[in-house]
């Protein structure tokens, strides 16, 4: 224990350099995932059966492919291919964008059809466009639902970013691994990590319920005050179970 | 004493609408079915501007999907709807036939409608005033501050101005219906539409949404359709009453005639059971 935690806090500039990395893959990667979420979503929900048969196809595609694959097949397969190397974290990004994207398509799509139709209906007789009946209407109210989802897509993006070690991007997971294997300490150093994840993840959903809470508000909902501290997987269930009777 | 909130500024323009016109509303042989369920089966009936018309007839007779064809919330299966002379759902096509209409015409025909749901469907997105002013502002294109003051005007109409900040959620059915009754008038519709407004409101709340609707009835010049099992309001308001059953009108007739001397056994059946 000791020959670890005096390796680990005598290199922390490697540390926060890995953690950097990991974040950096965790925010880009889910922006990316975010607009693929949006883009798509927006596509299964339009008329043009062409359209909607475009974004079902990507979205299968991405959901049914291994993240493991799409990664290797980014890094290693791609260069083969077309003769350029992307670097490890731009395959990261990319990679869990996508595969996160084709899940919060589904959140996207899921909320926006949540939002009962009476709604579009008093947009429609106060002759709003149908831009503005999504972008003032329809959308602030299908927002909310979103954010628990996108929640747990979050969490389970960043619990998905130590797959960069395979790809040799010098993210949290491999500097960890690297120091142990300099001390042999397996045990502390992947405690270290688990403990190191946690907290990244309890961190994110704080964030996230903090949103939730801002939103919800604005929606005239006054959430208790202890949902702040509570982390979603649980919540989530019992939310999807009421969904429709939110209006 | 202040403008009248209610107060139409084109009233030239609408006087050459109804010269052009005659009848503000007409239905014309409508059909509307869901499947092969007939819910309007060849309806015919015509509304004068200015006036109050009430639908009144058995639950499942089609009341509510007039309204909602009115309101081209539902697309019509034949026939054709009038509304100041135009098609409401139907635009010019090639050689003088009609197609279906597009989005933007539509949008130019529901200009002159205005529509109250039973159950409010304010925006809870909003509070009070915007729910009242985001149309005329994005759809009017009225600025923020006249909007405001229109809005402000027209909560004072319904007794809600100190709610003007409230979020929907804090307001009970009755002011939330009132609330929403200011939204459809901000639009300054030539038609209103109303689908049994009181409906879904404690009854210790429903005199005072019937008794703002009889103000707007008395004070304005908007033409109302209105759904309503509210017999006396009915009774109040109306220069005429339709009488709905099997998705055709059986009797019309002024109020006194059709509640005080009904010519058609199913209207007195009707009457019987809901008065
Ligand atoms: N979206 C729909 N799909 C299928 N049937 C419908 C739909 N809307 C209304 N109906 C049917 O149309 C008939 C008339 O309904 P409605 O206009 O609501 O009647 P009312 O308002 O007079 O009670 C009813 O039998 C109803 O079941
Ligand atoms: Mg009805």
């Amino acid at each position: 224990m000791g020959d670890f935690y005096s390796y680990f806090f005598g290199h922390l500039p490697d540390v926060w350099s890995g953690l950097a990395v990991t974040l950096e893959a965790t925010v880009l990667g889910s922006a990316v995932a975010l607009t693929l979420s949006f883009v798509f979503g927006f596509m299964a929900n339009s008329r043009p059966v062409l359209v909607r048969g475009a974004s079902r196809v990507i979205v299968e595609f991405f959901r049914g492919t291994s993240l493991y694959v799409q990664l290797f097949w980014l890094f290693y397969a791609f260069p083969l291919l077309f003769g350029y190397q992307l670097s490890p974290l731009f395959c990261g990004v990319l990679a869990f964008g996508m595969n996160y994207g084709a899940y919060g398509s589904e959140v996207v799509r899921g909320a926006l059809n949540a939002v009962p139709r009476a709604q579009w209906e008093a947009a429609v007789a106060l002759n709003m466009t149908p831009f503005q009946r999504m972008r003032r209407v329809i959308l602030p109210q299908a927002w909310v639902q979103m954010i628990p989802p996108f929640t747990n897509l979050l969490i389970q993006l960043v619990k998905c970013t130590p797959l960069l070690w395979l790809i040799q991007a010098a993210d949290l997971t491999t500097v960890v691994q690297q120091m142990r294997d300099r001390t042999g300490e397996t045990t502390w150093a992947y405690l270290t990590l688990l403990v190191l994840y946690f907290v990244l993840a309890y961190a994110l959903t704080l964030l996230m319920n903090a949103l939730e809470r801002h939103a919800a508000v604005r929606l005239g909902r006054r959430p208790a005050a202890r949902s702040l501290l509570r982390s979603r997987s649980a919540e989530g269930a019992r939310r999807s179970e009421t969904a429709g009777g939110a209006r | 004493m202040a403008t009248d909130p209610l107060q139409k500024p084109d009233t030239e323009h609408r006087a050459q609408d109804t010269v052009a016109a005659g009848h503000l509303i007409e239905f014309d042989q409508v059909v509307k079915r869901y499947g092969d369920h007939v819910v309007l089966d060849h309806l015919d009936f015509t509304v004068e501007r200015g006036r109050h018309v009430t639908l009144i007839g058995p639950s499942g007779s089609g009341k509510t999907t007039i309204l909602r064809l009115l309101m081209t919330l539902e697309r019509i299966s034949e026939g054709l709807i009038l509304v100041g002379g135009r098609p409401l759902s139907h635009m010019a096509g090639p050689n003088g036939s009609l197609k279906p209409a597009d989005e933007k015409y539509q949008r130019e025909v529901r200009k002159k409608i205005g529509m109250v749901f039973q159950q409010f469907n304010l925006f809870p997105n909003m509070n009070v005033l915007q729910n009242i002013t985001e149309a005329p502002v994005s759809v009017l294109g009225l600025d923020r501050a006249e909007a405001e003051e229109r809005a402000g005007e027209l909560l004072d109409m319904v007794g809600l101005r100190e709610k003007i900040t409230a979020h929907p959620t804090q307001l009970s059915g009755g002011q939330q219906q009132r609330v929403a009754i200011a939204r459809a008038l901000a639009m300054r519709p030539e038609i209103l539409l109303l689908d049994e407004v009181t409906s879904a409101l404690d009854p210790e709340l429903v005199a005072g949404v019937l008794d703002l609707l009889r103000e707007i009835a008395h004070t304005t010049d908007i033409t109302m359709l209105c759904v309503t099992h509210e017999m006396g309001f009915a009774r109040d308001i109306s220069d005429q009453v339709l009488m709905f059953d099997g998705g055709r009108v059986i009797e019309s007739g002024p109020p006194e005639r059709i509640f005080g001397d009904p010519e058609q056994e199913r209207t007195r059946e009707f009457l019987s059971a809901v008065l």
